[in-house]
């Protein structure tokens, strides 16, 4: 896929919940296709301490009205200067980049998309472009309390929606691993996920164990995106990859996950 | 130029740039054999510049000759390989390789990579050593030889003019200065390898010295590097005695930059009246 560079607008941002925030960008040209499972990199003026691109996943393109959408988890200086930006703010990015989540084979596969913290951000453009090629996906979602459960409106559009938190403030009390619709009948066919590592690395044992298609997304830290720098990789079945141009997006089996 | 590590191949960049435009590519270090390299994490983000602890990953020179090459040759009339090593027969071998390889105009002999645990940086950081793998590496390779230096010493001039005695057509420097981060939380280094190479506009004051010194202390070319970000900074070296100057670390925060430096040189000159790059090269008035 071919990679741009350039300039978006800043056209909202939306604090959801504490610390995360929603933004939504835009460009005069329509945006490219981009596929569920890539991500962007940021560039972030004005902050010292800040010197490399962030990396972020895309959470939704809206080709209705040309808008790229990302979730912030604001914890470093970077991601708080880009909560912080003034409406109107150009941007600079580099986009799409990485792999996809591979699409089902069979109409009928029953598919399970777990996010946790931010990292339900792509499981969002993941459910749309589902639903839109006629799948119905069940989204899983976890976070400590029901705070942290976010965009849930949005996810409903697209699938049948069940959340975990670990006070029990939303959904069933306690971690994904431990949510009743697992054992739900027929059993799932393909899991897709995305989260804080023990989290993934949990469905991926699940997965494992119970004979289920897993692709994991990973966000090893990461400085040019584009495969030239060698920093970000995760050591696979295939020795060492870059997370960025073979990933971020893996099949579990790729992996050397003590799982 | 772009330097060896920041900018894959070429092709990454192909979306991005012209790389025909470029002066050179300098490819990713190049070794005997194919290198995993080092575990992650490999990288430590710090204020203005980076470490990194990438340890030299690369699927040997074979590969690179059979499977890479024959993409990538055309893509710019100067490809440069940088060819490292840990012991000199190694350095040996993977140059009288890459001199068969028509497209290939130069190698850059990597004696200053401060992130394998044997050879790499140990030649490059006496007179001595340095001076032993130029020598042998000259013997067999018969085009243009370009020795990069390692900032991690205490007289890089004494450095330049042992390589540059033994045969060297140029000198390229700096490489990453040898550095460290933790992370105070977990109480534990940032990066695998405990230590790695710090690049970016953190080390530019400490490369325009030296390319300064170095300039001064030697005949052949230098080819300037360390921290360049945009035109300003690449004019800067030029005029402390640099021939060339090569973009690193700055590949990653715009992928365009290299052909903006280039326009920012032009523009520079002419809005100052100068006809060529030539004039500017060592033209500091101190």
């Amino acid at each position: 896929m071919k990679k741009y560079i350039s300039d978006l607008r800043l056209v909202s941002t939306e604090e959801l919940s504490s610390d995360y925030f929603l933004l939504k960008f835009t460009r005069n040209e329509p945006l490219p296709d981009m596929l569920p499972g890539q991500f962007v990199e940021v560039k972030v003026d004005n902050s010292p301490t800040t010197f490399l691109r962030r990396p972020i996943s895309v959470n939704y393109v809206d080709k209705g009205t040309n808008e790229l959408w990302l979730l912030i988890h604001a914890i470093g200086d970077g991601t708080r200067v880009l909560s912080a930006l003034p409406v109107g703010s150009v941007v600079n990015m580099v986009y799409p980049l990485g792999n996809s989540f591979t699409m089902p084979e069979k109409a009928s596969e029953r598919l399970l998309l777990v996010g946790g913290g931010v990292g339900t951000a792509p499981m969002l453009y993941l459910g749309a472009q589902l639903y839109s090629q006629g799948f119905h996906p069940t989204f899983l979602l976890g976070a400590r309390s029901a705070s942290g459960i976010l965009q849930l409106d949005h996810f409903e559009r697209f699938g049948e929606v069940f959340c975990t938190t670990e006070d029990g403030s939303m959904g069933e009390k306690g971690f994904v691993t431990q949510h009743s619709v697992l054992a739900s009948k027929p059993a799932f066919s393909r899991i897709y996920s995305c989260g804080p590592k023990p989290m993934m690395m949990a469905i991926a044992s699940y997965a494992r164990k119970n004979n289920i298609s897993c692709e994991v997304s990973l966000e090893n830290t990461m400085a040019c995106g584009v495969g030239a720098c060698l920093c970000c990789v995760e050591d696979t079945q295939k020795g060492h990859v870059c997370v960025c141009t073979e990933g971020p997006v893996f099949n579990i089996n790729q992996l050397k996950w003590p799982i | 130029m772009t330097a060896s590590g920041t900018f894959g191949y070429g092709p990454e960049f192909s979306d991005f740039i012209d790389v025909a435009r470029l002066g050179a590519v300098i490819v990713k270090g190049t070794t005997l054999h194919h290198r995993e390299g080092n575990p992650y994490p490999r990288m430590a983000e710090t204020p203005s510049g980076m470490l990194n602890a990438v340890g030299l990953q690369n699927k040997g020179v074979d590969y690179f000759a059979e499977q890479i090459y024959p993409s990538i040759k055309g893509l710019n009339d100067n490809i440069i390989v940088n060819v490292s090593g840990s012991q000199i027969e190694d350095y040996v071998a993977t140059a009288e390789k890459v001199a068969h390889l028509d497209g290939v105009t130069a190698i850059e002999l990597n004696i200053s990579c401060p992130n394998v645990k044997q050879g790499g940086m140990a030649f490059g950081v006496t007179a001595c050593g340095a001076a032993e793998v130029t020598k042998a590496v000259r013997k067999v390779y018969p085009k243009t030889l370009i020795v990069k230096l390692s900032p991690n010493v205490t007289s890089i001039s004494d450095i330049a003019k042992a390589v540059e005695a033994e045969g060297a057509d140029s000198v390229s420097l700096i490489n990453t200065l040898l550095g460290m981060a933790i992370d105070a939380e977990r109480r534990k280094p940032v990066l695998s390898t405990v230590t790695g190479g710090l690049s970016g506009p953190a080390v530019k004051p400490v490369a325009l010295r030296m390319v300064w010194q170095v300039a001064q202390a030697v005949r052949i070319p230098v080819i300037g590097l360390g921290g360049i970000m945009d035109w300003k900074d690449a004019v800067e070296f030029l005029l402390a005695g640099a021939t060339a100057v090569q973009i690193g670390t700055a590949n990653f925060v715009d992928p365009a930059v290299t052909i903006k430096i280039i326009d920012g040189i032009n523009e520079y000159l002419d809005r100052n009246n100068f006809s060529s790059v030539q004039e500017i090269i060592g033209a500091l008035e101190v």
